[in-house]
């Protein structure tokens, strides 16, 4: 797997030592930023439905332990299998136990990031069994052995020669072809040799109805359909947070969803479950693996509105400036640094520090997530109960010292000017980091100065 | 009307003329104090995750400005920390929040000034600071599908002989972010760097702003790397011509 960065800030100083690739990486993701826009603004009442879309997910949030056992109840009447996983290591047991017990050998996945939180790949392959993931996006990255870099454009960090060297090297493309409807025929090929092997598929859920009991899946190749109509065992693992009430809600959702993700009106295929076909197993496993701790964090339960638009990280200065890689978590970008702490709050502490605070990511979210004051919360707490860059707290100590003593304050701006008059070699060094890129402003006479010569005269 | 004159650290540090300027549009509509022992708004400690060691800052701020009728900065960076944060972090503050403003606050919503006697013959592109933008809705996101007034373009507009630029990009981030400007020195520069092009690109002669620190951070690369663009504050530009012909200043303020 690809090399994952202890900090957000060494892995987006490795990024920008490519500024052509930061070029191509941000008009990449601006472009897509764009068409949300535009589609986005074809609907007047998009305001008023990202309201209506984040009560629903605060309504099913507050109410999640009763729609849990509503859905489970109705799932298993339609003959579904349920199961319950609390964390990760048991997700990827309750998927093991299932394939062990229809002897899989080949598994077809669709694109679901829950899966990649779980590490399910590795823990099956360990086992001997072989996880084909099925969206292109999907396995170029696995093709690459590298995780996902955005959760609905896994492989946008590569480009198409990268990619056509990928083929080339795995499914016997011609070398140095990089046209893209070349390359996705012969993915396509490959791939459907695959789904006609699976003895099992395995998929995302992006919306569970409680009233019902059925899911939905949305993707754009059709993968989730060629994998789980073929295959004769479905296992379809959701976070516990997808659902939501009533079939009613699912059209809001469905609405912001591709709209946020690509700018598309609706997603190409949004196929809905409800039962297994005859002579086959339907399988859903419901993870918690945290969910109910954020949900108890009163400032961060309103992170699980999530629906995985990706809409956050295409507008993010910084995630189109650093790439996904950076990110010390499965979800990257914005998101992923108010879902992350949650997690582990040490080893993701510099996260919340991956944003400027602009505020894009919570203007742009269709479920209207306040992520940039949910990242200001983080940084508290973070600096609070963690070691966290020990100098910039004791800094900041001295400062608010200084800051509440107007004459301690004036003594130390008058002494930062006579530094910042001196030599160059001084003030420009490896230790200012401002001054890498940057000149500093000069100082002349202080506004405080000129009041105290001028103000009043002024003041007529 | 008594308005209290808050001058951010680093504009009293480094840009006295700001302050000059935002002391001269002021003092047509009262009588303007700028307490000397002011010190700063505390959001330097409170973004860096360090909001408690910004509360005697906040303290001192109080104590300087509580009795003002309006408290007005050439900010909208600091004036929403305060707004934001200040009354959690300090309870006193809480009734003197709604007095606290950003200057073009001032101008648009309380004297809602339409006649600014400035004049500024060139091309300007306004770079919308994040914190004015969606921390204090002073105009249009375009994330969002609203009809938000620009406040700074109805205002910058009155000023005679000004052309206004529009970027290809309206309203994006310039990568500043107070610590995140060097604690992330790659991409903060080069997000400066996309900003600054963009504007040059669109044929500008002058980035302006109601926040100081994002031209501080621009101003920094344009210097370093001799760039053919100026940055100039919204209250300079405002009052562009105030400063040059006082008795004009003291006529309006007779009008008004």
């Amino acid at each position: 797997m690809s090399t994952q960065y202890k900090t957000h800030q060494e892995g987006a100083k490795q990024f920008n030592k490519n500024p052509d690739r930061v070029t191509w990486h941000d008009k990449a993701l601006w472009f897509v930023r764009e068409k949300r826009d535009k589609s986005a603004h074809s609907i007047p009442e998009w305001e008023e439905l990202r309201e209506i879309a984040s009560q629903i997910k605060a309504h099913s949030l507050s109410n999640l332990n009763g729609y849990l056992m509503q859905f489970e109840e109705k799932a298993k009447a339609n003959g579904v299998h349920v199961h319950w996983a609390k964390d990760a290591q048991e997700h990827n047991e309750i998927v093991h136990s299932i394939l062990s017990k229809h002897e899989v050998k080949n598994v077809v996945k669709s694109k679901s990031m829950l899966t990649e939180e779980c590490g399910l790949n590795p823990y099956l392959n360990d086992k001997g069994i072989e996880v084909v993931d099925t969206d292109l996006g999907e396995r170029i990255v696995q093709l690459a052995n590298e995780h996902p870099s955005h959760i609905v454009l896994p492989a946008i960090h590569k480009k198409k020669e990268e990619v056509g060297e990928l083929f080339h090297k795995h499914l016997n493309t011609e070398k140095g072809a990089s046209d893209p409807t070349y390359l996705t025929g012969a993915a396509r090929e490959h791939l459907r040799e695959k789904f006609l092997n699976a003895d099992a598929a395995i998929t995302g859920i992006n919306f569970a109805i409680a009233e019902t009991g059925g899911f939905v899946v949305c993707t754009n190749e059709g993968n989730v359909d060629m994998g789980a109509n073929l295959a004769p065992v479905h296992i379809a693992c959701m976070g516990i947070e997808k659902l939501i009430p009533k079939v009613e809600h699912l059209g809001v959702f469905l609405r912001l969803l591709a709209r946020s993700a690509t700018g598309q009106a609706i997603t190409t295929y949004s196929s809905h479950f409800h039962k297994p076909a005859d002579g086959k197993e339907l399988h859903i496993v419901l993870v918690d693996n945290g969910r109910t701790e954020q949900l108890g964090r009163e400032d961060f339960r309103k992170s699980l509105n999530c629906i995985r638009c990706g809409a956050c990280m295409n507008t993010c200065p910084i995630y189109r400036r650093s790439g996904g890689h950076s990110y010390t978590y499965t979800i990257p970008g914005p998101i992923g640094a108010i879902l992350s702490p949650g997690k582990d709050l040490k080893k993701h502490s510099s996260l919340p520090f991956a944003s400027t605070l602009c505020g894009s990511c919570s203007d742009v979210c269709p479920v209207k997530i306040d992520i940039h004051t949910q990242l200001y919360k983080w940084r508290q707490l973070v600096m609070k109960e963690t070691n966290y860059d020990k100098s910039k707290q004791i800094g900041m100590k001295f400062a608010g010292k200084a800051m509440g003593s107007p004459t301690l304050f004036n003594l130390i701006g008058k002494m930062g000017n006579i530094f910042l008059k001196g030599p160059r070699a001084l003030i420009y060094n490896g230790l200012n980091a401002w001054g890498i890129d940057r000149e500093l402003p000069v100082p002349t006479e202080t506004f405080d100065d000129w009041y105290k010569q001028n103000g009043k005269k002024n003041e007529q | 009307m008594k308005i209290g004159l808050f001058i951010p650290c680093y504009v009293n540090q480094f840009y006295p003329e700001v302050g000059k300027a935002t002391l001269q549009l002021l003092q047509k509509y009262g009588e303007v104090g700028y307490p000397s022992g002011q010190t700063c708004c505390g959001q330097p400690m409170a973004n860096a995750g360090c909001e408690n060691e910004g509360v005697d800052a906040l303290k001192v701020f109080y104590q300087q400005f509580k009795d003002f009728d309006y408290i007005v900065a050439p900010s909208a960076s600091c004036i929403l920390h305060i707004r934001e944060h200040g009354g959690k972090l300090y309870k006193e503050m809480k009734p003197i929040l709604h007095k606290v403003l950003d200057l073009t606050e001032f101008l648009f919503d309380v004297v809602k000034e339409d006649q600014l006697q400035a004049s500024f013959p060139h091309k300007v592109a306004i770079h919308k600071s994040c914190h004015g933008l969606r921390g204090m809705r002073l105009g249009q996101c375009s994330e969002r599908v609203t009809c938000d007034v620009s406040k700074q373009d109805e205002l910058i507009k009155q000023v005679e002989g000004i052309t206004l630029i529009q970027p290809q990009r309206a309203d994006e981030c310039c990568g500043f972010g107070g610590t995140f400007s060097v604690s992330q020195p790659d991409v903060s520069v080069r997000m400066g760097n996309d900003r600054i092009n963009d504007y040059i690109q669109s044929g500008a002669e002058y980035i302006t702003s109601g926040d100081m620190s994002c031209l501080m951070h621009l101003d920094g690369i344009i210097q370093r790397k001799k760039l053919n663009i100026k940055v100039i504050h919204l209250a300079e530009i405002l009052a562009a011509q105030l400063s040059e012909t006082p008795k004009q200043t003291e006529e309006h303020v007779n009008a008004v």
